[in-house]
């Protein structure tokens, strides 16, 4: 057993939220209600349950899902015995009339995400969270982008606001173990000792296992992933695979790890598109560090304009893209086009 | 020649830019500078460009207003204390130009519907958002060829640009913007975006506008109709420029604009706070021209208690 033997972690499924970016937001109710159900019963603590860009996000820019957040979020919620439905909100594209919708639902614990650098965006979500009484993360995206030093700033912001857990999300897969380390050791050195400290990370590395026990040994005690790795890019950290490396480590999840093996194989596999993998443009998002929901934007691009999707991610990286930005894909591919003789001005 | 005389309230980013563009107006002259803070940078750079400052707020500018006979006035303070301010001068007969997200008066967006609002003699117009007067005259040039079912816009601001008025109130100006697309942009649904990107060296503020038309688009009378508005903006924001589009695809329209401000007192980077200030002076300009050439009159609002 390892010098992690005993402490408790818990859980964050993404499936049916990040999962969502993987699946083109094409995932119906009766499939959330079926890994929902399943998750529930394996004992899994936390589900989240959105649009891919969480409220507010059916759009043009980030895709029309199937069904409302509401449709979701109730269907589910409904259903569950013991897990916790989650919602993620994004400051300038969700609102606090959609925080309140959400609630209404059944949505009882919300990830608050601003860029690494703004989380002075979110005071009014935040504070809005905790009076509605639900369980409030600020979720800092593209961690990498930050030093450790100011992205304990940022986190001291949040939980000034009112938020219970503060994130360190590896949005472009981007981070090494020691960066990891790193952040969450600055995080904790800030933070009061009753505030929590989460880490959400992206496998386009290879690293989402290393990476969230990195952030365990220094301190962190919640974990996102997904299970079978459902989510944007190469996924994010595979659930079953983690917990089986937590329990040889004995830590502790409390959820049932042969039962999140079956969900792995005989549910979410089954409802891929593509497999999530590592491959070479969801590796060039974690090597470029660049923002992994642009993976699918970036092929729909290249296949209409001509130019190869790694070149568009590597441009977008260079010019500090971040996540929300979606419409700078085309706008990025169209430039580039013109530049390479492939698209004329239309007048 | 006669100007009419002006008063900016607020001292933030967006008064302080107000006082170059009023300056360099033909038609409007800025004589007072409200703040709340003695110390702030906004009212000492007013005073030394020569306008005369008070830091008592709304109240230490009314006893002022016949005697330098201030005409109208540019609210960049914030929606909660608008109405207020809006009150105290519409009865002393000036006229209002809002630029928070306040909206009590009509929105306006100049090459749209500002011709409308002066005949009328509005007492108090809004100016909506950076991101409303960047994108709406686009969504407008759609929808007077075509219906458009659903218009959403997102607006890419440079992190430096940002004030902390808007961060602490971004909802706010997703609900102000996404209604003006569609009562002044004409869509029948509107939706607005905003990211604030940290980028160094500060990005430019980037648009890029969506509208779903109603059947298939007419790409050519569209591409003409967005040309025609983007030189109808450039008379004022000359940084106006078309990076992309129109581009259809089913019928979706496509547009990317990029906004590049005049520097005058943030850099160019900072299109958002020009086209705010630029319309809004130009709004006033209009009225302006209309008051010296006899043809409206602003006339004290008598508020019914």
């Amino acid at each position: 057993m390892s010098d992690l033997n005993g402490r408790k972690v818990i859980l964050h499924d993404m499936c049916l939220r990040d999962g969502m970016h993987a699946k083109r937001e094409q995932i119906s109710v009766e499939q959330m209600v079926k890994v929902a159900t399943a998750l529930d019963d394996a004992g899994m603590p936390y589900i989240q349950v959105t649009h891919g860009a969480g409220l507010g996000g059916n759009s043009l820019q980030h895709g029309f899902a199937l069904a409302s957040n509401e449709e979701y979020i109730e269907a589910v919620a409904s259903r569950m015995k013991q897990a916790v439905v989650s919602v993620l909100l994004l400051p300038g594209l969700g609102t606090m009339k959609e925080l309140k919708s959400a609630y209404d639902s059944g949505a009882r614990s919300v990830h608050v995400a601003t860029h690494c650098t703004e989380a002075d965006t979110s005071p009014q979500h935040i504070a809005c969270a905790r009076e509605l009484g639900m369980d409030t993360t600020g979720f800092l995206m593209m961690s990498h982008l930050s030093d450790a030093s100011s992205l304990a700033q940022e986190a001291k912001k949040m939980e000034s606001y009112g938020a219970n857990t503060v994130y360190i999300t590896d949005s472009a897969g981007f981070m090494l173990p020691e960066d990891v380390t790193q952040r969450v050791t600055a995080l904790r050195d800030v933070l009061k000792p009753e505030t929590e400290i989460g880490f959400h990370g992206h496998h386009n590395m290879g690293l989402g296992i290393s990476n969230s026990i990195a952030a365990i040994a220094a301190g962190a005690s919640r974990i996102d992933g997904s299970v079978a790795g459902l989510g944007a890019g190469a996924g994010n950290t595979p659930l079953e695979v983690f917990i089986a490396v937590c329990e040889r480590m004995g830590i502790e999840t409390g959820v049932d790890l042969f039962k999140t093996m079956d969900i792995a194989d005989e549910i979410i596999f089954p409802m891929m598109d593509h497999i999530v993998r590592v491959d070479k443009d969801s590796l060039t998002l974690g090597y470029a560090g660049v923002y992994s929901t642009f993976l699918l934007h970036a092929k729909r691009a290249a296949e209409r304009f001509g130019v190869p999707a790694r070149d568009i991610l590597v441009e977008l990286g260079r010019k500090k893209m971040i996540g929300g930005q979606e419409d700078m894909i085309q706008d990025t591919a169209m430039t580039m086009a013109k530049q390479r003789g492939l698209l004329k001005q239309n007048f | 020649m006669k100007k009419i005389r002006c008063a900016l309230i607020g001292s933030g980013n967006i008064g302080t830019d107000l006082i170059y563009k009023i300056q360099r107006s033909e038609l409007l002259e800025p004589v007072w500078m409200v703040g709340i803070d003695p110390e702030s940078e906004g009212l000492t750079r007013a005073a030394a460009m020569g306008l005369k400052t008070t830091y008592e707020g709304i109240d230490g500018l009314l006893p002022h207003v016949l005697e330098d006979e201030i005409q109208i006035a540019f609210d960049a303070t914030s929606a909660y204390v608008h109405a207020e301010n809006s009150r105290k001068l519409n009865e002393l007969g000036v006229m209002m130009i809002d630029l928070t997200p306040a909206a009590i008066g009509p929105l306006c967006v100049p090459p749209v519907n500002l011709k409308q609002h002066a005949e009328k003699v509005e007492m108090n117009v809004n100016m909506i958002s950076c991101a409303g007067q960047a994108t709406i005259p686009i969504v407008s040039a759609v929808s007077q060829i075509q219906g458009v079912e659903y218009a959403e816009i997102i607006a890419s601001l440079s992190s430096k640009s940002i004030g902390p008025g808007t961060r602490a109130n971004l909802d706010e100006f997703t609900y102000t913007t996404s209604n003006a697309i569609e009562v002044v942009g004409g869509a029948k649904k509107g939706k607005a975006l905003a990211i604030i990107n940290p980028a160094e060296p500060p990005m430019i503020m980037r648009n890029t506008i969506y509208c779903l038309t109603e059947g298939e688009p007419d790409e050519e009378k569209i591409t003409a109709s967005v040309l025609a508005m983007i030189k109808e903006v450039q008379k004022y924001v000359p940084g106006y420029k078309l990076v992309n589009g129109p581009s259809f695809e089913g019928n979706k329209v496509a547009v990317f604009m990029e906004v590049e401000g005049l520097g005058d007192y943030l850099p160019k980077y900072a299109g958002n706070l020009d086209i705010m200030t630029a319309a809004a002076t130009r709004t006033a300009e209009m009225f302006a021209e209309e008051i010296l050439a006899g043809t409206i009159q602003l006339n004290p609002v008598e508020v019914a208690s």
